[in-house]
């Protein structure tokens, strides 16, 4: 039997009747139309999928979408600043090249994002244990990390 | 994902109730880390699921110097291991909580969810029995308590009967200069399953050990204690000497398999190298 929930995303009001048994990833991808979320592993361990619930980095392939009724999330759609504006964290991946073939991209950049409202100056070691749920296959995580840490530079320096 | 009927009970009672009345058809949900993957992988096929988020009063987490710890169902690994009195009085089960999975899986996962899920290479279940907790049950007949290190018949199997659900976890307050120590032994850093766990709980007394507790993970059935160890320590010295003697006795305790993550052969040995570098450790936050 379906359920309606009413949950607020990127900002916006939705009100989805849905399955019990079907992920908030695809709700999200399937019902909301929000592609950005990337469905990998689907059981939680490729963080390709990550979201915020409620300000918190969550895989979306892991909670029910019947689960999220008065919620607030955030998708990579509703990460950036404005219609021009990029979200730092976006920005840096940019200039450093922190992506291959970008599936991983989004997740990485809504678990950096939470990482670094948490933690605003990580050290490199910080940045690595809590990026340790996303995994990319293209090539490595150097950049990603430089990435990380030039974001979280702009922001102390006022840049972004 | 496989269809099933989702229930929302609003008190434990209702939760329990459809337990008893949905038995092997119905599975428990709290944070669903465990659950959905095998839902997922057709390695469990519940008819029904009780999600227990909505039951007030499962999402406290509290300490007071008198009672020590006590956090519910719903509190989950990331709240253990971010909570500063857990780093603080509990070292151990906040190392093992921040090594349990990704910090994604953290904040959905609950420390109970872990506990009642019965793996024998589960992170938090060492340290919570080195700790000397309890855990308290709802059922149909009433509430129970069951020590920890009593709850655990087998792997994935427990002492819960039909209807029955864990509500909270209470840890007791650390006594003056008690250290605590837990490693988890893997083939990697992040995102893996323990080989070995070992947990340590030490008092001191002057220079000798007045208490301690070594409890394993991964290298039996259920999580043990090593009691034979605990036991050549309690009232002795803290030196190389008694820490190896304890070690080797330990690893004496321990009744390891083989698999894809390590031989027994292997683990029995990790167990002695961990269970003196765990004492240690202890032993240094002891003071």
């Amino acid at each position: 039997m379906k359920r309606i929930v009413e949950v607020t995303i990127n900002g916006e009001r939705h009100e989805l009747a849905l399955e019990p048994y079907r992920s908030l990833l695809d709700v999200l991808r399937n019902d909301v139309g929000l592609t950005g979320t990337k469905k990998g592993c689907d059981v939680g361990d490729c963080g390709a999928c990550t979201v915020l619930l409620d300000g918190k980095p969550v895989n979306s392939c892991l909670v029910l979408g019947v689960e999220v009724g008065g919620s607030e999330i955030l998708t990579i759609e509703g990460l950036q600043r404005g219609p021009e504006r990029l979200h730092p964290l976006q920005d840096a991946f940019m200039r450093h090249g922190a992506a291959q073939c970008g599936f991983c991209t989004p997740g990485f950049l809504m678990m950096a994002s939470a990482l670094l409202d948490e933690n605003p100056a990580p050290t490199e070691e910080e940045i690595r244990f809590g990026i340790a749920g996303n995994i990319c296959r293209c090539t490595g995580y150097t950049k990603i990390v430089a990435a990380i840490q030039a974001a979280a530079r702009d922001k102390a320096e006022g840049k972004a | 994902m496989r269809r099933f009927e989702y229930h929302e009970p609003a008190s434990l009672d209702e939760a329990s109730a459809l337990l008893v009345r949905h038995g092997a058809d119905a599975s428990l949900l709290a944070g669903g880390t465990d659950l959905l993957v095998e839902i997922k992988e057709h390695l469990r096929w519940p008819q029904h699921v009780v999600n227990v988020k909505k039951i007030p009063g499962l999402a406290a987490l509290e300490y007071d110097e008198r009672n020590g710890l006590r956090f519910g169902a719903l509190v989950t690994a990331r709240a253990i291991e971010t909570a500063a009195v857990v780093r603080a009085r509990y070292a151990g089960l906040a190392q093992a909580a921040r090594e349990l999975g990704s910090i994604q899986v953290r904040h959905r996962a609950t420390v109970v969810g872990n506990i009642c899920r019965a793996s024998p290479s589960a992170d938090t279940l060492p340290p919570l029995i080195a700790d000397g907790a309890s855990v308290r049950i709802h059922g149909p007949a009433g509430g129970r308590t069951v020590a920890l290190e009593d709850f655990f018949t087998g792997p994935g199997r427990t002492v819960l009967a039909p209807g029955e659900l864990v509500t909270e976890v209470v840890v007791p307050p650390p006594a003056p200069r008690t250290g605590k120590h837990y490693i988890k032994h893997g083939r990697r850093k992040a995102m893996e399953l323990a080989t070995v766990g070992v947990a340590v709980a030490l008092t001191l007394e002057r220079d000798a050990c007045r208490d301690i507790r070594i409890a394993l993970g991964a290298v039996a059935p259920t999580p043990i204690r090593a009691r034979a160890a605990e036991a050549a320590l309690r009232g002795r010295a803290l030196d190389g000497g008694t820490i190896a003697a304890a070690a080797r006795t330990a690893m004496g305790e321990c009744r390891p398999i083989s698999n894809v993550r390590g031989s027994a052969e292997y683990r029995r040995e990790m167990v002695g190298v961990l269970v003196a570098r765990a004492i240690e450790r202890a032993r240094e936050g002891a003071g």
